[in-house]
């Protein structure tokens, strides 16, 4: 087996684990990290249930190798809330019942967030084309886009955007 | 789903990168953003001894304006692209295009130059490439050649980029007053690979007549490819509608699309046909600045 030493920041702590090259960054998360809001859905690129941010930026953590996030900075789900209190995108999702199920919901929440930050103001369509990389099958997504300006209402850009890109490159 | 184990490398400088593809021809592979390579290796349809992750290389990340052309860095990631003013200022039909490449996580993480380099004819930045006659820049061991797009592509996953050569740099056309280019991409789903998308860049000359005319095609048949036969039929003429829709139809005549469950040879001809017309109508009033 070859294996490699990566070095990542998910939600503001530092790693460093040797992992098998072979990682996906999903199972790194997960099961190297226990960090297991995030999920996973199709394991093919398709359905965005894996959602993490490298960087600030949406990926399909699936889709990408655990040792191609090392030096980078990750943000998860349980990176979103201070201690008990809830991130306004969670809220919104329980006051908006942007989630049935809930499996697409921690991968739906992380693509808002960026798409919160690039455009508070984005409308009902430009929200819908941008979340057209994650998939819900229970919502039929109109509860989903309401949770999603909900939250934006509530969020401030500069603050958010403090909370992805601390420590960024260190 | 876990790729077979390979050893992953990941070279501090482009001449190290080289130096090690050189020292291991036929046994390494580029990994850029890994969008097209990870699932590949995923559902072990390919595995490879060694990866060798260019993704740490910064300086070949960039978006530069030298006079009338846009210099590209083959690192660039698509989402760059796309939300770049430069390329969308001077060159739409790219900033179009890279706008409709699967979906905003695909984008962040997928390279320009990955897209490119694929050799998948169902990519859409090939065709673009294409229809703007852009130029790649590979380097090797024996250091840079530049090559026209034009004659890149020479079959499904196979093109003229050698084992130990990287593409490093895409250099493109700014697109001027009196020119114009559009893509356009129908899909069955969103986030989707196309059944059939078109690239348009034609110019208007000072007779008011069609002076250039690139038309490239995706998704249809082997490899991204231009159709002369609608380019040819196109210069010189009226960018009219009805002469736009001869044009097409002649595209429409030579292109071999194969059956597959996304549809017939006759259903993908028409898609063709609608989204060729689309495209090059698109690209005229962009160059008529309607």
């Amino acid at each position: 087996m070859s294996t490699n030493k990566i070095r990542v920041t998910v939600n503001n702590k530092v790693y460093e684990k040797e992992i098998d090259s072979r990682t996906l960054l999903v199972d790194f998360i997960r099961e190297k990290l226990g960090l297991t809001g995030t999920h996973v859905g199709c394991d093919t690129t398709n359905c965005g249930a894996c959602t993490v941010l490298l960087d600030g930026k949406p990926v399909k953590s699936c889709t990408v190798l655990a040792v191609q996030a090392n030096g980078k900075t990750i943000t998860t789900i349980e990176g979103l809330s201070h201690g008990k209190e809830l991130h306004p995108l969670q809220k919104a999702f329980i006051d908006k019942n942007g989630l049935q199920c809930g499996y697409c919901t921690a991968g739906m929440i992380m693509m808002a967030h960026w798409i919160i930050r690039k455009n508070p103001e984005a409308t009902r369509d430009e929200i819908r084309e941008a979340i057209s990389g994650n998939i819900c099958r229970c919502t039929g997504y109109d509860s989903i886009v309401d949770s999603i300006q909900e939250a934006s209402r509530e969020m401030i850009p500069e603050e958010e955007e403090d909370l992805v890109t601390r420590q960024r490159g260190r | 789903m876990y790729p077979q184990s390979f050893e992953y490398i990941s070279p501090r400088t482009l001449k190290d990168a080289v130096k090690f593809l050189k020292e291991h021809e036929g046994e390494s592979k580029i990994l850029a953003g890994g969008q097209s390579l990870i699932p590949i290796l995923k559902m072990r349809f390919a595995s490879f001894g060694y990866l060798v992750d260019i993704g740490g290389l910064q300086d070949l990340s960039y978006i530069k304006r030298e006079g009338d052309s846009i210099r590209i860095g083959a690192l660039t990631r698509t989402g760059e692209i796309e939300e770049s003013q430069e390329i969308r200022m001077n060159n739409i039909l790219l900033a179009e295009a890279a706008s409709q490449v699967a979906d905003s996580q695909v984008r962040n993480m997928g390279t320009v130059g990955g897209n490119c380099v694929h050799g998948d004819p169902g990519n859409d930045l090939p065709s673009v490439m294409l229809a703007l006659d852009a130029t790649y820049k590979l380097t090797g061991p024996d250091g840079s050649r530049e090559v026209p797009a034009s004659s890149f592509y020479k079959d499904s996953y196979s093109t003229d980029l050698g084992d130990a050569e990287i593409l490093t740099e895409i250099t493109v056309p700014v697109i001027e007053h009196g020119s114009g280019g559009a893509y356009v991409k129908h899909k069955r789903r969103s986030g989707d690979f196309s059944i059939a998308a078109v690239a348009a860049y034609v110019t208007i000359n000072e007779m008011g007549n069609c002076g250039t005319a690139r038309i490239a095609v995706t998704s249809i048949g082997p490899i991204n490819f231009r159709s002369k036969e609608a380019e040819d039929f196109l210069i010189g003429k009226k960018l009219s509608d009805q002469n736009i829709s001869k044009a097409v139809d002649l595209m429409v005549d030579s292109a071999e699309p194969a059956a597959d469950p996304y549809g017939s040879v006759s259903f993908k001809k028409e898609i063709l046909r609608l989204v060729g017309i689309e495209a090059i109508s698109k690209a005229t009033d962009r160059a008529l600045g309607v």
